[in-house]
């Protein structure tokens, strides 16, 4: 870097980085970091705008459910669709077939529709709900130039072909791998292709790791090696324009490791299913039909910056809106009478006493 | 201001008045955080007095968790230029994400691979002038990082903590390390971590706030200073040029 070697003040001006036009699928973000979009529109706006490039996400799973595999499918169809390159890998013998499960870009037309359920009471507009409107209304002006950054998917709907027929996509398997060197080896040529510098990014990566967990052959140590392979990939992909998403079972960690894999994490979500058998949160909840599960975010990446993420609310309900589209709301305790028609959620844990309308505190 | 709003942690650490020489020389200082909330940002301002204009102390600052352009855009903003720094042989940087020791196969034991990094440290410190052994600071940033590297072999870990602290009485150096607490509270027998704490003269606890997460308190830390037989606690809130502590209830 030809930078002066003298420098009398402690700040200088950077003129030199003024704005770099990106590749598709990219955006500025604070603090020199360039994010890519999750996928998820609504997940995007949480973390502040995506996930940043150099960064690794991990996903605590939930055994009773398989919600994290919507986060992955829209992460890699995202990637996919906007020209980033994949590298995917899985338990699974083939994990070319999980490809077919991409979901394809919602078409644009549909996104009007796609308003949120005109709510029958408009006029009696609460002042407490008037944040959740007035966030909604900033979002919807945006839609229309956000195509180009991130999409809408229509999960009904499967990826074309040529997508997933491309170049860009590898695709490993964890039982054809021996040991972890194998996968180390092929995320570090995969990201090779992506290294960072200080000039525009022409082209960008996604790693997605599902359901990481340990090679069949148990060896001794092996808890460790799974560690050293997250800290060497989280330091190739530090060093290169991509982004890693690794899914894991917490169950089949001990705690003291599921920490050490947490604090491994720059952003940290874990999914949670809906319990079948609370059949009192169908009464206290509208729209409960369409809530599939919980989104929980435990930690925001702070890349190059030492102030933490203070989110409003991190508890977040999974919603297949008409059963296509994934949206995450807020949740929001039900007014005490419980018994409106506005769509207002609760949390899993207060709805101990059942009878509509008797609330008991 | 600057100086007056981080002053209880100053305080707490013996940092507030004079800092030349180097108040914390001799000593070893662990600060440990959670999952909730990062004791990073205590890093950053033990690395931002010791770089002081004010003093002359220099800094070997030993990386596993992020690369030197992350510390560099967050010193910049609390007023403090690493590249320069580091070109006045202030700072030394020492990136160690890609270290890794596998168990012997290639040559490099985790035995060996902490060897190796001790004596660069050692031989860094040798080759300053004899002034400046007195005011020398190494930081760790983060020891279960370091665990990672050495492939879980924590008694290397130890061993190599051991070899740090004899450059405190060699040379009078300050070793300052980082490390997660909650990694080892669910642990069975949580040796290192006991002996961490044990080797520790000052111990820096940065904890969630009892009643959760707050936008104007970003938690509370304890600060343990063995030698000034004194306890202080305080809440934080961490800022980008700044880290403001307060007394609860007042802000």
């Amino acid at each position: 870097m030809a930078a002066a070697k003298t420098r009398t003040s402690t700040f200088s001006r950077n003129l030199s980085t003024a704005a770099p036009s990106h590749g598709p699928g990219l955006k500025c973000g604070p603090n020199g970091t360039v994010f890519l979009s999750s996928g998820i529109p609504d997940l995007d706006k949480i973390l502040g705008g995506g996930f940043p490039l150099g960064s690794l996400v991990m996903v605590m799973e939930d055994a009773e459910a398989p919600h994290h595999m919507l986060l992955l499918r829209n992460f890699m169809a995202q990637g996919l669709v906007l020209g980033q390159h994949l590298l995917y890998s899985s338990p699974a013998r083939d994990p070319r077939g999980f490809l077919g499960t991409l979901p394809s870009p919602a078409a644009s037309k549909d996104d009007k529709s796609r308003e949120r359920d005109p709510d029958q009471e408009k006029g009696l507009r609460i002042a407490w709900q008037y944040k959740k409107y007035f966030g909604e209304n900033q979002l919807d002006g945006q839609r229309d130039g956000k195509h180009e950054y991130s999409n809408e998917f229509d999960l009904r709907k499967p990826l074309e072909r040529h997508f997933i027929n491309g170049p860009r996509i590898d695709c490993v398997s964890i039982q054809d791998c021996p040991d972890l060197s194998t996968l180390r080896d092929r995320c570090a040529t995969f990201l090779s292709q992506f290294p960072r510098n200080d000039g525009s990014i022409s082209c960008a990566g996604r790693i997605a790791i599902q359901s990481f967990c340990a090679p069949q052959r148990a060896y001794s140590n092996m808890e460790w090696d799974m560690l050293s392979f997250i800290r060497s990939l989280k330091s190739m992909v530090r060093s290169s324009n991509s982004v890693a998403i690794i899914t894991f079972p917490p169950s089949l960690l001990s705690p003291s490791f599921c920490k050490r894999w947490q604090h491994m994490a720059d952003t940290l979500l874990s999914v949670k299913a809906i319990q079948d058998e609370d059949k009192e949160l169908a009464q206290l909840l509208t729209g409960y039909q369409d809530m599939v599960g919980f989104l929980n975010v435990h930690k925001v990446a702070r890349i190059n910056t030492q102030v933490p993420v203070i989110l409003e609310a991190t508890t977040f309900s999974i919603k297949l809106q008409k059963r296509r589209y994934l949206v995450l709301e807020c949740l929001n305790q039900a007014p005490v009478d419980g018994s409106s028609g506005t769509s207002y959620g609760t949390s899993g844990g207060c709805s101990s006493s059942s009878k509509t309308g008797n609330l008991d505190f | 201001m600057n100086q007056r709003s981080s002053n209880l942690l100053d305080e707490a650490l013996g940092l507030d008045e004079v800092i030349e020489p180097w108040p914390l020389r001799g000593q070893v200082v662990a600060i440990e955080d959670q999952v909730e909330t990062s004791g990073s940002f205590v890093l950053h301002h033990l690395l931002k007095r010791s770089l002081s204009p004010n003093s002359s102390n220099v800094t070997i600052f030993i990386a596993f968790s992020q690369p030197f352009s992350h510390y560099d855009r967050i010193l910049r903003k609390l007023g403090c230029n690493l590249v320069s720094q580091r070109d006045n042989s202030r700072f030394f940087f020492f990136d160690m994400l890609k270290l890794q020791c596998p168990d012997g196969d290639e040559g490099i034991t985790p035995e060996g691979g902490l060897i190796a990094l001790y004596g660069k440290i050692h031989k860094t410190i040798s080759a300053l002038p004899e002034i400046s052994w007195k005011n020398v600071s190494i930081i760790i940033d983060d020891l279960s990082l370091m665990e990672v590297a050495a492939n879980g072999s924590s008694d290397y870990v130890l061993d190599f903590l051991h070899y740090c602290r004899t450059l405190t009485s060699e040379f009078d150096c300050s070793l300052i390390t980082l490390n997660h607490e909650d990694i080892y509270s669910s642990e069975d027998r949580p040796t290192f971590f006991i002996q961490m704490e044990y080797l520790a003269d000052i111990l820096i606890k940065a904890e969630p706030l009892a009643t959760g997460l707050a936008t104007d308190v970003h938690g509370q830390l304890t600060v343990s200073n063995k030698g000034r037989n004194k306890v202080s606690n305080f809440h934080f809130k961490v800022k980008e040029n700044v880290v403001e502590c307060f007394y609860p209830g007042r802000s």
